[in-house]
């Protein structure tokens, strides 16, 4: 184990390693998503093809799962900003952790079903 | 400055929560975390890290509004993924409005994604090289990209075929 990788663990832990994961993701995510949308600069066949690929359900899944992970980095990156700049921030740093998942659990049930229409209809034949 | 210990009370005195410290016997003298030491690094002279620090939290305020908004455009609204297409980036990019959204969201979720990728490096690899090159191949990366995508926006052509 690397030094300094072990915390104290529990919510303030936790809420790290998921704000560390989810950041790494959305980034390696960015570094392809500037790429295929560069195809529009090759030629509006190449770029439909290639967007294709993000309709597909396996895709549209990730797709769902790209929106959780930036939702949750998002909404805990608001609540270390006020943990640092709020005097009072850090006395209620874990219950602002459970409003960030309580949003985060709101928001994620109803995305579900606008981000996921393409692959129901698909599914269901309509 | 030490780190003796040797005057800690010695009868159990902690468990009990009363404090036997005194002036004949002294609580233990610690180094502060910070303290500078003859094994500190020479100061950077720069407020650098301070200025990264900021800008993690200025830019994430920033990008909740652009990234949330666009997911909201390209993935929620409106059919979802099924929209999308080359007509609908040229109407989007018809825009002065969604050229420079998208030109600000490219720019500020690369420098910050960039900033924190480079404090996760600093934290894991270890040793000098691997950490150098790590970094290397990030800038190139976040360079390569910030470019290119800048690129893409100002050069972007509807009637291409
Ligand atoms: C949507 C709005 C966003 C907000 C509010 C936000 C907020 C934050 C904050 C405040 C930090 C600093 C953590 C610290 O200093 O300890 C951070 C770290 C980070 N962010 Fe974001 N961020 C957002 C979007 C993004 C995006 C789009 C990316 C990827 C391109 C990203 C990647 C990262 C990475 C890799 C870290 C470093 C994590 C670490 O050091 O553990 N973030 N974010």
């Amino acid at each position: 184990m690397p030094a300094g990788t072990l915390y104290r663990g529990r919510e303030g832990m936790w809420s790290w390693v998921a704000h560390r994961v989810t950041g790494v993701l959305i980034f390696f995510f960015l570094f392809v998503h500037v790429l295929d949308t560069a195809l529009v600069r090759v030629s509006p066949e190449t770029y439909d093809e290639t967007v294709a690929i993000y309709k597909t359900p396996v895709v549209n899944l990730m797709e769902y799962g790209l929106v959780a992970a930036v939702l949750f980095h998002a909404l805990n990156g608001l609540r270390l900003v006020a943990v640092d700049f709020w005097s009072k921030g850090p006395r209620y740093q874990k219950q602002m952790l459970w409003t960030v998942m309580g949003i985060w659990g709101v928001l994620m049930i109803g995305a579900f079903y606008p981000i996921l229409q393409h692959t129901l209809h698909s599914l269901s034949g309509s | 400055m030490s780190t003796e210990t040797a005057n800690a009370p010695s009868e159990g005195g902690g468990s009990t929560g009363t404090t036997r410290y005194s002036v004949d016997n002294p609580a233990p003298l610690m180094t502060p975390p910070r303290a500078r030491t003859a094994r500190t690094p020479k100061s950077t002279r720069t407020n650098f890290e301070l200025y990264g620090w900021l800008f993690m939290r200025l830019s994430g305020i920033v990008l909740v509004v652009l990234v949330i908004g666009h997911l909201l455009i390209q993935l929620v609204l409106d059919g979802g993924v099924s929209k999308i297409s080359f007509a609908f980036v040229a109407g989007r990019w018809a825009s002065p409005f969604w050229q420079i959204w998208d030109l600000m969201m490219l720019w500020l979720a690369m420098l910050h994604g960039m900033n924190g990728m480079r404090t996760i490096i600093n934290d894991y690899a270890e040793r000098d090289g691997t950490r150098m090159w790590l970094k290397m191949l990030l800038y190139t990366a976040t360079a390569f990209t910030v470019l290119l995508g800048t690129l893409v926006i100002f050069t972007f052509d509807p009637n291409i075929r």
